[in-house]
């Protein structure tokens, strides 16, 4: 205890670089995800195309490589040098983006077909129909997995620390190669990555619950932090009738 | 660009049937649902649609409503080709922006209500107007405080969709689709899907709209006292085809076609 209470100052800061690559990834992510995500539910043959060759691409990449590849290889090839953080940001962003692209446009495409006959009834253009009748009713569905990936972003940050980024992985390698304490040095850690964890997790738990609530579906599983903290019961899927 | 025969005013064929369908054939992979079908509605007229499910009624429905397109044949509303549009040497196939505006014209309520759940009542029955018709949101309001005033549901306004009845629900849909004015109003089987006890609300609430507007409907339904009351003329399908067509006192008073009797038996029987 002693041992990480006098490091405590060294360890959040390097949990704040973890945060801040998180949180800064997750919304390039989510961009590139509601992006990438409608133009594959389009009819336009160019703009599927588009959104596949996105996909197919940064999920086959690891973000590992690819980091490195922006690291490294970019400025060899250009006369540019990124950031090593940026680079992180960019890589993660991008593969985890890839991801996100998937879980949207499945939830798009599992908005009922009567709702978009009704918007066609009601003459509302395409652009209209997809802001505010189907993003609003996907995005209540894209929640519980958008969460997962960014838990997954999280904890794939942990490669900067590869490329001379102060996150906290590289804390504890620093505090443990100074001290030898290896125990001690990434228990301390595993904690700090699991209070983020607990942190994200709640933050999207509140997003579901405010979603499920405007599509008129009561929160179910109790109320106050601790319900939020469990996930939700698995329910039957599908309409606010 | 065929736009300038869409102005309004200068509608060609103005006068004559405000509806007709002409040998309009729809197809479902090998499965032929709408034969070379030829009917005309007029403006105002309310024609009700009657048969054994599968005849084609609720695809007649879509067709208009563009939730389907035609295999062939044409549909006209107003002389306007809905189905297709004027290009070069004939008809074309019409596309989104030519449905768009021919559609302005027709509104249409579902079994199912589909009312958009992550809306209020209120939201439901104003975002057609405001982002379709482009109405000011405070005429939008004013429309929608008033059209639920006449369903009987004025006090619901701000609620949420999920709260409400399935009756409340479909009174709800006529709200917004009657918020669009529509010069043609399709009903597809509306009550079908409500409890017994929540369907005459609903039918009451057609009736007055029947009784006090003249707006065309086009009415899908297995209620055939509602359909006695309120149409002008009754047509009855069978695989496809008009089987008989007459005045409702006719069809269900002294049927001619031996498959309307059979028909008719079966369902009064049931009613």
């Amino acid at each position: 205890m002693e041992f990480f209470i006098d490091r405590f100052p060294l360890y959040l800061s390097g949990a704040g670089v973890t945060l801040t690559i998180t949180l800064i990834g997750a919304a390039l992510a989510f961009v590139l995800a509601m992006a990438v995500g409608v133009l594959g539910t389009m009819r336009n043959p160019v703009a599927r195309g588009v959104a596949t060759f996105y996909t197919e691409t940064f999920r086959g990449i690891a973000a590992l490589v690819l980091m490195y590849w922006m690291a490294f290889a970019i400025p060899q090839l250009t006369p540019y040098e990124f950031d090593p953080m940026f680079a992180a940001i960019l890589a993660l962003g991008l593969n985890i983006g890839a991801y996100g692209a998937e879980v949207v446009r499945g939830a798009v495409n599992a908005v009922p077909r009567a709702q978009i006959e009704a918007t066609i009834a009601l003459n509302m253009s395409w652009a209209r129909r997809t802001w505010s009748v189907v993003l609003p009713q996907a995005w209540a569905q894209m929640l519980p997995t958008f969460g997962n990936l960014v838990i997954e972003l999280m904890k794939a940050t942990a490669i900067v620390s590869l490329i001379g980024v102060t996150d906290l992985t590289r804390v504890a390698q620093e505090q443990r190669s100074a001290t030898g304490e290896t125990i001690l040095a990434f228990s301390s850690a595993l904690v700090m990555y699991f209070v983020i964890a607990q942190a994200l997790i709640l933050g999207v738990r509140l997003l579901e619950r405010r979603a499920n609530r405007r599509l008129g579906r009561a929160p179910e599983g109790g109320s106050g932090l601790l319900a939020l903290l469990r996930p939700p019961p698995v329910t039957a899927t599908g309409g606010g009738r | 660009m065929p736009q300038s025969d869409l102005l309004p005013g200068g509608a060609p064929g103005a006068g004559g049937p405000l509806i007709r369908f002409d040998g309009v054939v729809k197809r479902f992979g090998a499965n032929t649902v709408l034969d070379e079908l030829d009917f005309t509605v007029d403006a105002g007229e309310r024609v009700t649609l009657i048969g054994p499910s599968g005849s084609g009624k609720t695809t007649i429905l879509r067709l208009l409503m563009t939730l389907e397109k035609v295999t062939g044949g044409v549909i006209w509303v107003n002389g306007e080709p809905l189905s297709h549009m004027r290009g070069k040497g004939g008809l074309v196939r019409a596309g989104e922006k030519h449905q768009r505006e021919v559609r302005k014209r027709i509104g249409m309520v579902f079994q199912q209500f589909n009312l958009f759940p992550n809306m209020t009542v209120r939201q439901n029955v104003t975002e057609g107007p405001i982002h379709s018709l482009g109405v000011s949101r405070d005429e939008a309001n004013q429309r929608a405080e008033e059209l639920l005033d006449l369903v009987g549901l004025g006090e619901k306004i701000d609620a949420h969709p999920t709260r409400l009845s399935g009756g409340q629900q479909q009174r709800v849909a006529i709200a917004r689709a009657l918020a669009m004015r529509p010069e043609i109003l399709l009903l597809d089987e509306v009550t079908s899907a409500l409890d017994p006890e929540l369907v005459s609300g609903v039918l009451d609430v057609l009736r007055g709209i029947a009784e006090s507007t003249d707006i065309t409907m086009l009415c899908v339904t297995h209620e055939m006292h509602f359909a006695r009351d309120v149409s002008h003329r009754v047509l009855m399908f069978d695989q496809g085809k008009i089987v008989e067509e007459g005045p409702p006192e006719q069809i269900f008073g002294d049927p001619r076609e031996e498959r309307t009797r059979t028909f008719l038996h079966a369902v009064l029987d049931h009613g």
